[in-house]
């Protein structure tokens, strides 16, 4: 019993990123081959990358455990290697139990069948027999409230009909250790609190070890008693969530600072982002500069941007005219602030832009990236790409006629 | 649900799972379900439905029995020379849709192998099981040419299952070295359809191997002349008689491709789903 059912030590994941050539040809890999055998450098135009290196840690049976880390972290990675897809290049885990991976919902859903057979096949690439599934069938079918459309084809569904039905067979599995990848960023806000609510019931009353990535603060902290910290690649730290959370979002607070690419013209040199205060809800960016001449004025202009670059809402000194008045500078560093920022939780990025009164010298596009967790709580938001990101301070009237 | 005893399973790399054997068989209702799924999408949106798996060999039977029986005018015994054909292109239709489903297989489920771990055997060999439903079609085909010519075959036809076996020997053999060098080489898609084209003529299809009397030997290294040679046996009354010398080569040579296939299948195996 005191042996932990997932031990992970010094697991290493390498992968081979080829530039300009790739060899999935026959012809290439014989090409290679030749020059290989002629001296040539066969391994010349390909570069190693370390997804996962030296990570190491252990789960005791019952835990829950999120997995935080920026994008490219190696979580998926990891739990990858946990579920059997791939194996690790270095390194070895020990898994003591039977093992239910949730990478996608739907994996293996076809669209030409119907909603009652992709249930049963969904459910046996899942790991289920069949008299589970029936065992459970209806449970799966009242869970998704899909009843009407069960003998309809599957590509008739609505997505948000699909994705019930898919989350609903991967909920009703029972294994002894539950490995999720964000699987909860789908579906309409009062069906991912179902999600939630029959995760955290999966993971208190079974007894059940569950591995679960996410982004969605709330969730981990509503589900995962401990964390597991991982940036680039390596394990930055372990330990219970209330710790591990608010570090990890307040990490990255350091700035990143530039070389210059042209000494000769004014440049930016340094971005940073106040993660603590991020946490808080306060904006607050500050931007580094240099210039081989004074700016008069120094200008710096931010455009905030969504996770996929559209721009949300940008702005820089010279728009205020007469109002921006500081000092001619050839070095500084210039804070913008918003005090309350008018977001909905997300990821966004920010691109700073260096000039003076009349034109622009410099721009670092995409120079950070965050996510934002709103310390405004609405528990039924419904998804982003319908309603937007802007959380503007609504001021509703209701009159009764 | 939960294990009688709880397994302890290590990852490490280069270490061959020492269960794979047993994993194959308790995912075996799985193999049963992407089976089924393959068979049931298989003719939807199609007016003719099953009747493709019916049109298509009636079609060929036709042309070959022209171009061999009455142009060439090759001998066919004394069984009518459709029936030789059919005899020789039931197994060859089997023997192909099975080989070129096992071929594309493992690219056909990209997005199972990326997400989801189970023996990836089972994906070659469930699409080997889609082939032999139009096979069972085609038998309908044969008893009605058997009927119209009141050709009644004999006690041999019990021994037929031997040579459905040698035939799935072959294509599952073939068809694991190409799904699993298609996984890392696409070119291997190009070479399926080739291999068909050029095999069909290289096998006893239109013909009968008697005609070849100085290479049969050679010719058995081919394990789909075994394969046609025993169908015939089995269905036309012992016609032409059975050489067993040229049976065991083509049955040692589907032996060899399926015991090469499912070593290279398994050497590869590991590092699918980081190259597909």
């Amino acid at each position: 019993m005191s042996q932990p059912v997932i031990e992970v030590s010094t697991v290493g994941k390498r992968y081979y990123l080829s530039h300009q050539q790739r060899s999935d040809t026959l012809r290439d890999s014989i090409a290679q081959t030749v020059r290989g055998l002629f001296g040539g450098a066969s391994q010349g135009n390909r570069e190693e990358f370390w997804a996962l290196r030296d990570v190491s840690f252990s789960v005791n049976q019952g835990d829950v455990v999120g997995i935080i880390g920026r994008n490219g972290a190696g979580k998926s990675t990891l739990l990858k290697i946990l579920s059997r897809i791939t194996e690790p290049t270095t390194g070895r885990a020990v898994i003591r139990g039977r093992v239910a991976s949730l990478l996608e919902v739907g994996t293996g859903f076809h669209p030409e069948l119907s909603g009652r057979e992709n249930i049963f096949l969904n459910g046996a690439i899942l790991g289920m027999s069949r008299a589970e599934i029936t065992r459970k069938f209806d449970e799966i079918v009242a869970f998704a409230e899909v009843e009407r459309f069960l003998d309809t084809q599957v590509k008739h569904y609505s997505s948000g009909m699909y994705v019930r039905l898919a989350f609903a067979v991967a909920a009703h599995l029972e294994p002894e250790i539950l490995v999720v990848d964000e699987v909860l960023a789908v579906g309409d806000a009062q069906f991912q609190k179902k999600c939630l609510g029959k995760m955290s019931e999966v993971a208190r009353d079974s007894g059940r070890t569950v591995l679960f990535v996410s982004h969605n603060t709330g969730a981990l902290q509503a589900i995962c008693r401990s964390a597991l910290w991982l940036q680039q690649g390596r394990v930055m730290r372990a330990g219970p969530m209330a710790e591990c959370l608010p570090a990890y979002l307040a990490s990255g607070n350091e700035a990143a600072t530039y070389a210059p690419t042209n000494a000769d013209r004014p440049h930016l040199t340094s971005v940073a982002l106040d993660r603590t205060a991020l946490a808080t809800g306060r904006f607050r960016l500050s931007v580094g500069f240099k210039s081989p001449f004074p700016l008069n004025p120094p200008v710096i202009g931010i455009v905030l941007q969504s996770r996929h670059g559209q721009p949300l809402a940008g702005s820089n000194g010279r728009m205020m005219g007469d109002r921006w008045t500081p000092p001619p500078l050839r070095e500084g560093v210039i804070t913008a602030e918003i005090p309350m920022l008018p977001l909905h939780s997300d990821t966004y990025r920010a691109s700073v832009y260096l000039g003076d009164a009349t034109q622009d010298y410099d721009q670092k596009l995409d120079a950070v990236e965050f996510d934002y967790i709103s310390p405004n709580f609405y528990p039924q938001t419904p998804p982003l790409h319908v309603i937007g990101q802007l959380d503007l301070p609504w001021q509703w009237t209701v009159d009764s006629r | 649900m939960s294990a009688p005893d709880t397994p302890e399973l290590v990852l490490e790399a280069g270490r061959a799972s020492r269960n794979y054997w047993g994993d194959l068989w308790r995912f075996r209702e799985l193999l049963g379900f992407l089976a089924w799924r393959d068979i049931k999408v298989r003719y939807k949106q199609t007016v003719l439905g099953v009747l493709w798996a019916l049109i298509q060999p009636a079609v060929t039977l036709a042309v070959f029995t022209f171009v061999f029986g009455k142009l060439a005018a090759m001998p066919a015994g004394n069984v009518p020379y459709p029936l030789l054909v059919l005899c020789g292109l039931l197994p060859w239709q089997l023997f192909a849709a099975a080989f070129s489903n096992a071929s594309g297989s493992l690219v056909a489920n990209t997005h199972l192998i990326s997400k989801v771990y189970f023996p990836r055997l089972i994906v070659p060999l469930s699409s080997v099981a889609v082939a032999l439903i139009d096979f069972a079609v085609v038998l309908v085909l044969l008893a009605v040419l058997c009927a119209w010519w009141q050709f009644v075959p004999d006690w041999r036809i019990v021994l037929t299952p031997l040579f459905i076996l040698l035939t799935l020997v072959a294509a599952l053999g073939t068809g694991l070295w190409l799904t699993a060098l298609t996984v890392k080489y696409r070119d291997f898609r190009f070479v399926v359809p080739f291999l068909l084209q050029v095999g069909l003529f290289l096998s006893p299809v239109g013909f009968s191997s008697t005609n070849l009397p100085n290479w049969r030997t050679l010719y058995s290294l081919n394990p789909m002349v075994g394969a046609i040679d025993g169908f015939r046996w089995c269905l036309l009354r012992g016609e032409p008689p059975l050489d067993l010398l040229n049976l065991a080569i083509s049955s040692g040579m589907a032996l060899v491709l399926l015991i090469s296939g499912l070593w290279y299948f398994r050497q590869v195996e590991r590092t699918f789903a980081d190259i597909i």
